[in-house]
Formats: structure tokens, C-alpha cells, sequence
């Protein structure tokens, strides 16, 4: 539910993890129906009652919040009386012709090309090196980890006056090496990459997934590697990047969903104050959806914009799924 | 992640051994890490590692050193502040009602991780447990839930607590977690499955209720599991900003929740909105949002490493 934002969202079932669990079955668990199972009505009953919370709060605030949003987004909300007027498609052709969505949509989609990647391979820089690091990883986790227990308010409060152009100590760092830093939250082509250093700032989530997966890379492999002669370049890339292959994919997943609908940021740094303007490059999606549905109250207008994002974000996970594919290696091959 | 659900080394062990401990069993031994063994790379990775440690704690630094300066001075950069200025911290209370914020922050992340742990373990045992027709289906469902995107749901989520009179009300940022949420539900039955079913077995045999196996025998033994479920929905929700702002932002600036509150003083503060650049307020209020967050991390440090690397292995 929406408390789950927070953390990472994790793809329906991109590898058929429920197929491979059919098949494989359980040594304890309850055995795959092949063929007609006889259920035992009274455990059958329980059963139900048991989930009955996760049921009712399926049909409630998922299944008939998502038929609500559709209707919504073929109507004329007034909140005022709480009716819902028909009007076709209006909402979607407005969508289409607002240039700010498709503004909006743009700079979101910039940004996640720039983030995740950076992410990505920032996350797996800092794993490798405190999976090499043996005694004294636990300290340095922990010190890394921090970032990401800070509420995005604060750091966002913090970032706002580090990325000042003219006095913010990033800028002055950089003067100190004669750099003349830009203009972080003012200039177009800067307020991107403002927000992606804060993104990359608290990266460490991704980062001890990384590390979990790199602690299960057989130390021979690189044994055998090193005997063959191969270098240390080689060997990132013929062994380490395969084995953990399936970790990296989940992860460019999980993180480009997250990036397409960063909000937090994008909010504080640039549109909390809204006597203030900022520049239209800042205009994030999920920060205009916001706008349209809890300033101006275009309900139906908003309604359309996420199931728009909702209909993109699906459509680059297939994409996303069906090029890792060929790419992730699974041990022993088990799909 | 090679280990899937589908394996009996990816349930949760429920010593919550190192990272990836639990994985290697096995096929293959694990790595404990490839040592780097000429100096001159050990000295290049000992750099690194303190270069990143001081990037990462420079804000952290920087935040202390603020919150202890007067207003002028808030942006001089000197990690040492030149005027030392421990009055904002008596300041701060009249300022902001920080109290209040904070009261209601801890009553809306208490519910909401309560809430949550409790009904997310209740239907986990559901799936993990019992045998009923349509189970893989729903846990199925479960899972897919994960991936929507909350923009969806936001707008008609808004609506029903409208409809139900509940704007301005704290109720919208905990009463969705009385149904469980998919994370939680599927972090949880790999737990139980992770528990011998001899143990229910025994239990039956001896008569007790479907309810008392869970009770009695599942959730006395799954205490780290709940443990993880709880900080990070307490986490969670105490960070959460976006659901307070559609809630509560229009209410009285008392009923904020302190990100909401800080957010509101940033603004409030700021020349440009006829403050007079008090930061140094913000930044106070800033160090006392983040300091629970950092106490529970170093007191459940183990719990969050243990399920973000979960998270990992659901791929």
C-alpha cells in the first residue's frame, strides 16, 4: 500500500519465481496441486479467514481504487459535491495537449536515464569495495548506511543550502580546487543532476543488495581466472558482473520504477514554496500529478496522468524484462 | 540473486545470520570477501573507503555544526561553528510546536508499524500455513501489488477517506495497514515457512485452535521477523512525507507530523515569504527528526541489513 514507497517495489514476477516454485516444490510446505488436491474444508475455511484483511483491503483500496481512478479519469470530479460527470476522453486529450505533462513526463524520464545507471554503478563501486575490505566492512556499512535512515526532509533541508551557487559549501569546495561550481538549483541543466547527487547520497539500500549478492561469487572462480592470467578488469566483467547478473537486473528494475515516480526531492528542493518559481526543467511527473490533484483539484486530469505513468512504467518493465533476460545468468540454470 | 522462493535457503533464518550467510549453503562456498594483498592497494582502498565514509558524513556534520550557529552564520561553511549558539536549541520549541509534531509523528508510526506487523503476520500465515483452493493465485495477487505504482491508487485512496470524513484526520496515514501490505505479507511467510511443521503438527494433536498454532507456536518463535516488520514500517511512516501532505496539510499547523513541519518551516522561514532566513531552526528540527532514525538503525542494525537483502533475493 502507499506506505510502501519507501522501499524498493519488486516486480510481479519477472524470472517465473511462482512457476519455479510449483515445480520445485517443498520439503515442508504444502505439496504443488498436479493433480486434484481434496482440500480439507474446515483448514480450507481458516485458510480464507486468515487472509481475509489482505482480501478486503485488495478489494478496497487496490482493485476498486484502481476501477475508481479509471472512472475518475473519464470524468468531471467536483469535490464540492462528490460527483463524477462523464466526459469521454477529454481528461486524456487535455493530458495530451498540456505542454507541462509532457514537459513533466520528459524531465522524468531524463532523469531516470541519468540516475539509474549512476546508481547502479555507484552502489556496486562501494559493495565491491567493502566486500574487500574484511575486517572493519561492518563499521563503513554502517557509516554508509546512514544516509538512507534520514528523512528526506532533512536531507533535503540540508542539500538545500550545501547546493546554494553562491555560498553552498559544494560550490565553495570546488572554487577551493578552482572550479567554478554551476548554479545547482537555479540553472536549468543543473537542477537534474542537483537531485541526482542527493539520490546517490543515500544509495546504500542498493548498495548492501550488491553486497549480499557479491558474498555469494565462489572465491575459485577468480582463483582459476588468476591462474589463466586473466586481469582484474577481465575478471569483473567474465565473472563477477554474470554471477551477480540477476541481482544488477533486479536492482536497474526496482530502481528505474522508484525513479519514475521520485517525489520527495523534486518537491522540497524546488516546488514546496509556491510563491516561488523554479525552472520548468524541475517539474517532476509525480510532483505535477501532485499539483494538478491536490492544489487545483483537477481530479480527473490527475487520474489520467497516473494511470499515463502507469502505462509507461508497465510498458518499460516489460521492455526492461525481456532484454534482462537474455542477458541474466541463473545458476544451475533453473528457469 | 540466483536463490529464489522457490529454495529452501531463502527464507528468512531466523538467527539472522550475517548478510548472505544463509545463502552460500550449498553448492558452492561462499567468498568471505577477496583480501587485497599488495600495500599500495590497500592503502588505495583504505583511502576510498574513508574518502566515501567522510563524503557520506559530511551533510550529517554539516547539519550538527548549523544547528549550533547563529542566524548569520548558518551558511559560513566552517564545520566549527565561530559563534557557538546552543540557545537554538531552547529556542526552537517556542518557534515550532516541535512537540506537537513530534507527539503526533510517534502516535502515526506506532499504529502504523503495529497495525502492519500484526495483520501483515496474520495473512502471511494464511499463505504459508493452511491449504485452500486459489492460494498460489492470491499470493500471486499479493506479489503483483508490489509493482503498482502508488500514483494510481493515490487519487480514489484520497476520495474513500474523504467520503468518509477523514481528511485532516490522522486516520489516512495508518488505517490502510490494518489489511497488511504485500512487502511485509511475503517477508513474513518465508518465515513461517522457514518453521518446522511438525512444531503445528504437535499443536493439533494436542488441540489447539488455528488461531492458538499462530499465536502460541508461529509468532513467539518469528519475534525477529516481526522486529523487521515493524522498523521498517516505523521508518517508514515517520519519514514519510507525501501522505501527510495530502492529509494534513490543510489542517491546523499543531496536527502536522515533523516532516510536514519542517517542510512547512522552510518555507515559512524564508526571506522570500517574509521569514527572516531563521535556519538555523530548521536545521535543530532537521537533527531531531533524524536522530530516532539513527538510534533505531544502531540499535536494530542487523534487522535492516537483513531485510533490504532480502528485498534482493525476491529477483
Amino acid at each position: 500500500m502507499s506506505n510502501l514507497k519507501a522501499l524498493p517495489i519488486v516486480p510481479a514476477d519477472p524470472a517465473g519465481t511462482v512457476q519455479r516454485e510449483k515445480r520445485n516444490g517443498r520439503g515442508k510446505g504444502p505439496k504443488p496441486p498436479k493433480v486434484r488436491i481434496k482440500y480439507n474444508r474446515r483448514e480450507a475455511v481458516a485458510g480464507y479467514l486468515f487472509i481475509l484483511p489482505w482480501v478486503l483491503g485488495f478489494l478496497v483500496f487496490t482493485l476498486g481504487a484502481m476501477i475508481y481512478s479509471l472512472v475518475i479519469s473519464f470524468s468531471n470530479y467536483d469535490l464540492a459535491t462528490d460527483t463524477a460527470t462523464p466526459i469521454g476522453l477529454e481528461n486524456y486529450t487535455n493530458l495530451i495537449e498540456d505542454p507541462k505533462v509532457m514537459l513533466a513526463l520528459g524531465n522524468t524520464l531524463f532523469y531516470a536515464v541519468m540516475a539509474v545507471p549512476l546508481e547502479i554503478a555507484f552502489a556496486l563501486f562501494l559493495a565491491m569495495l567493502l566486500n574487500r575490505v574484511g575486517r572493519g566492512a561492518g563499521l563503513f556499512r554502517t557509516l554508509y548506511y546512514l544516509p538512507k535512515m534520514t528523512p528526506s526532509v532533512a536531507a533535503a533541508s540540508v542539500f538545500l543550502l550545501l547546493l546554494n551557487g553562491n555560498y553552498g559549501a559544494i560550490n565553495r569546495g570546488l572554487a577551493a580546487i578552482g572550479i567554478q561550481g554551476p548554479q545547482w538549483l537555479t540553472d536549468p541543466n543543473w537542477v537534474k543532476p542537483s537531485i541526482v547527487l542527493m539520490t546517490l547520497w543515500s544509495v546504500s539500500g542498493t548498495m548492501i543488495i550488491f553486497l549480499a549478492a557479491l558474498k555469494n561469487v565462489p572465491v575459485d572462480l577468480y582463483e582459476v581466472a588468476s591462474l589463466d592470467g586473466a586481469g582484474k578488469v577481465r575478471q569483473f566483467f567474465s565473472i563477477t558482473v554474470p554471477m551477480i547478473s540477476g541481482t544488477i537486473f533486479f536492482n536497474v528494475l526496482v530502481l528505474t520504477i522508484a525513479a519514475l515516480q521520485v517525489f520527495d526531492q523534486a518537491f522540497l528542493l524546488f516546488w514546496r514554496n509556491q510563491t516561488n518559481a523554479s525552472p520548468e526543467s524541475s517539474l517532476f511527473y509525480a510532483v505535477y500529478l501532485f499539483q494538478q490533484a491536490f492544489r487545483n483539484f483537477n481530479f480527473g486530469f490527475a487520474a489520467a496522468m497516473a494511470w499515463l505513468i502507469f502505462l509507461i512504467i508497465m510498458i518499460i518493465t516489460v521492455i526492461q524484462v525481456k532484454f534482462g533476460n537474455r542477458f541474466v545468468y541463473y545458476e544451475g540454470d533453473r528457469r | 540473486m540466483t536463490t529464489t522462493l522457490g529454495t529452501s535457503n531463502a527464507t528468512v533464518d531466523p538467527r539472522l545470520q550475517a548478510v548472505g550467510m544463509q545463502q552460500a549453503g550449498g553448492k558452492s562456498p561462499a567468498s568471505p570477501g577477496r583480501a587485497v594483498r599488495s600495500v599500495a592497494g590497500r592503502v588505495a582502498l583504505w583511502a576510498l573507503l574513508i574518502g566515501f565514509a567522510l563524503a557520506f558524513l559530511y551533510p550529517f556534520l554539516w547539519l550538527i555544526s548549523a544547528s549550533f550557529k547563529p542566524r548569520g552564520e548558518v551558511f559560513d561553511n566552517s564545520l566549527i561553528p565561530k559563534t557557538f549558539s546552543p540557545q537554538n536549541y531552547a529556542e526552537v520549541w517556542d518557534k515550532l510546536p516541535l512537540l506537537n509534531w513530534m507527539g503526533n509523528s510517534i502516535l502515526i508510526a506506532v499504529l502504523a508499524a503495529g497495525l502492519v506487523t500484526l495483520s501483515s503476520s496474520v495473512v502471511a500465515f494464511g499463505f504459508a500455513y493452511f491449504k485452500f483452493p486459489g492460494r498460489d493465485l492470491l499470493f500471486g495477487l499479493v506479489l503483483a501489488t508490489m509493482m503498482l505504482p502508488g500514483a494510481v491508487t493515490l487519487i480514489p485512496t484520497y476520495l474513500i477517506w474523504n467520503n468518509l470524513g477523514m481528511i485532516g484526520t490522522t486516520v489516512p496515514l495508518w488505517g490502510a495497514n490494518l489489511f497488511g501490505s504485500a512487502f511485509y505479507i511475503f517477508l513474513q511467510r518465508q518465515f513461517f515457512l522457514g518453521l518446522p511443521r511438525e512444531l503445528f503438527e504437535a499443536a493439533r494433536v494436542d488441540g489447539a485452535s488455528y488461531w492458538g498454532m499462530f499465536w502460541r507456536i508461529a509468532v513467539p518463535l518469528s519475534v525477529p521477523s516481526f522486529i523487521i516488520v515493524f522498523i521498517f514500517e516505523f521508518q517508514a511512516s515517520w519519514n514519510n512525507l507525501q501522505a501527510p501532505l495530502i492529509y494534513l496539510n490543510f489542517g491546523a499547523v499543531e496536527n502536522f507530523t515533523v516532516p510536514l513541519g519542517i517542510s512547512y518551516a522552510m518555507t515559512a522561514f524564508s526571506p522570500g515569504n517574509g521569514g527572516q532566513g531563521d535556519y538555523q531552526w530548521v536545521m535543530v528540527a532537521a537533527l531531531i527528526v533524524t536522530m530516532p532514525m539513527l538510534i533505531l538503525f544502531a540499535a536494530g542494525q542487523r534487522y535492516f541489513i537483513e531485510g533490504i537483502a532480502t528485498q534482493g533475493r525476491k529477483g
